[in-house]
């Protein structure tokens, strides 16, 4: 009997090939998409607001606020995208999980594999993303912008596992608008990544607080401002780690339920 | 030596059902294929032919009974069975946005072959479907009949001991039909063991060592195509057609000269030793039928006799 990394590697050329039919125009988006939102919400939306550090977490400038969430916040769509319409051709639209499922490949060697190439888009994204901001003067060290583009990374996998769940057992991709509209669009503009989210009422601050990409944002702004708070950030991060696990487990018994009949 | 005995017996099922809900697919049947033998299951859409291909594919759990597939119980060794399974399965599932040489690559490393030696498997099969020529295309441009071909090398990647084919031929023109029948026989002499479904009478007289007939979740005939033939119906079968007529107006007439008659919305069938001499009786009668004809007696006829019905609706 072969492993189960073993028997996810095998997809390895599988994966490979997706990649080199799709990567150029992710590169394109993946580069020119944070400097737009740099351009305008950075430096020209910015502009109008003072840097206060005790109104900005910390943060000198508002540029340097958002920079931090804005590297989250792509990761999480990045994510959603990967897990909602491509999770469906594979098991709706062209089947290819059906060819897989009748080679030695179980279905959790299908979710680990295609887990495999989400992390691999993430990573790359999120580095591109990283990159483009380090001109602006964003990070308060080398070692806390690797460790933003990490929890990029991270947040995209608590998010994206959940919604792989989703779209493994939904009859039809009408069901991605709620996605899209109750969970995508809110966390996107009230998580804190645009302002600091003591600014909504005690309710709603408490429900962004609750959010997967709160989470997130607030663990990567702690790395790129320098201002770690070892409590907060071990929640945050056992949060997401747990996001992640069960996100899995959920994904592996969706995709058995929607093939093995 | 397996655990059933048998160590030729690549397939074993023993009162298999299936039910999806409270719908009952299959109704618990017997099964036993040999090693190197053809063997069929014929039946109309809706015979329970798919649903027990795909618990045989060990790719969908047993709702009773028993089922070992070469030696192995599915529910226990489902990845090390589909490992030495190859699966043609009724609707195509391969890459569109793939060449057709990508798609035989890509599955043979699923099932862990190395990469240099997948290349060369996938050349050769490519060769053997006659698709070579198309190896750079894209599988979105090919026709029904090379898609079918692909599908049928792909499940040859890791070179089965067995392959199950779906429906192979359902949807192709007469001569993908052939070509298809023609490699897939090659494979027969080849020593691999086929399990085929069909709706298809002439493809399983065609290509079947042996075959079971299906009808409603249920086996109701098994035997070799000249056997279940000998058993259910005659020699001959004479045609016997009136025009736009209501043809069981005529059927009692007839019915005396025949061993048996079936009445067809288009035609009356006299199941008889010698079709001639039945239709020359017809004929004494002062019957005048518009078209008359006769043949030999075929698994069609087999169907109609136990199920009343006729196999492609």
């Amino acid at each position: 009997m072969s492993s189960s990394f073993e028997l996810a590697v095998r997809q390895l050329d599988y994966w490979a090939t997706v990649y080199r039919r799709t990567w150029k125009g992710t590169v394109v988006s993946s580069f020119v998409n944070p400097l737009l939102y740099v351009l305008a919400m950075g430096v020209l939306l910015g502009g109008y607001i003072a840097g206060d550090p005790a109104q900005l977490e910390g943060a000198p400038t508002y540029l340097a606020f958002i920079a931090p969430g804005l590297l989250a916040a792509q990761s999480m769509q990045t994510a959603v995208g990967e897990t909602t319409y491509p999770v469906m051709s594979m098991v709706k639209w062209q089947k290819v999980y059906y060819g897989m499922q009748a080679t030695p490949l179980r279905p959790v060697d299908l979710v680990n594999a295609h887990l495999g190439f989400i992390v691999f888009r993430l990573a790359m994204t999120s580095a591109v993303f990283a990159a483009v901001l380090a001109p602006f003067d964003v990070y308060h060290s080398l070692l806390g912008a690797v460790g933003a583009w990490l929890v990029a990374v991270l947040v995209g996998l608590a998010i994206g596992l959940p919604v792989y769940a989703f779209a493994a057992g939904a009859p039809n991709e009408s069901s991605f608008a709620l996605v899209f509209r109750l969970g995508v669009i809110p966390q996107f503009l009230f998580s804190g990544a645009f302002f600091p989210i003591s600014n909504l009422s005690p309710v709603l601050e408490a429900i962004a607080r609750l959010t997967p990409l709160y989470q997130g944002v607030d663990l990567a702004r702690m790395l790129t401002l320098g201002t770690l708070d070892a409590g907060p950030a071990l929640v945050h991060l056992v949060y997401l780690l747990v996001m992640v696990v069960v996100g899995h487990v959920l994904a592996v018994r969706r995709l058995t339920r929607r093939l093995v009949v | 030596m397996d655990e059933t005995g048998h160590d030729d017996l690549m397939v074993s099922a023993r009162q298999l059902r299936k039910s999806f809900g409270s719908f009952e697919a299959v109704k618990g049947i017997d099964v036993d294929v040999r090693r190197g033998e053809a063997f069929g299951f014929l039946g109309p859409n809706g015979a329970g032919k798919s649903s027990t291909m795909r618990m045989i594919a060990a790719v969908s759990p047993v709702s009773g009974g028993h089922l070992r597939i070469l030696g192995l119980d599915p529910a226990e060794h489902g990845s090390e069975i589909r490992a030495r399974l190859g699966v043609c399965p009724q609707e195509d599932t391969l890459d569109t946005e793939l060449s057709v040489f990508d798609n035989l690559y890509v599955y043979g490393r699923y099932f862990g072959i190395p990469r240099a030696e997948v290349r060369s498997r996938a050349h050769d099969l490519l060769e053997f479907v006659q698709l070579a020529e198309r190896a750079k295309a894209k599988v979105d441009d090919l026709s029904g009949g090379m898609k079918r071909r692909l599908t049928i090398a792909r499940s040859l990647i890791n070179n089965p001991d067995l392959l199950l084919l779906d429906e192979p031929t359902t949807g192709l023109d007469p001569q993908a039909r052939h070509l298809l029948w023609d490699r897939l026989f090659r494979l027969k002499q080849q020593g691999v063991t086929l399990v085929i479904t069909s709706h298809y009478m002439d493809e399983a007289e065609q290509l079947c060592d042996r075959l079971v007939v299906m009808d409603k979740g249920l086996i109701v005939a098994e035997g070799s195509p000249s056997q279940l033939i000998r058993e259910h119906s005659t020699r001959e079968v004479a045609e016997l057609r009136f025009g736009v007529t209501e043809h069981s107006l005529y059927a009692d007439q007839v019915a005396d000269l025949a061993e048996r008659i079936e009445v067809l919305p288009d035609r009356l069938l006299l199941y008889s030793h010698d079709g001639e001499e039945a239709i020359a009786k017809v004929h004494e009668r002062g019957l005048t039928p518009s078209a008359t004809l006769v043949r030999r007696s075929s698994l069609e006829d087999v169907f109609l006799r136990l199920t009343g019905r006729t196999l492609v609706d």
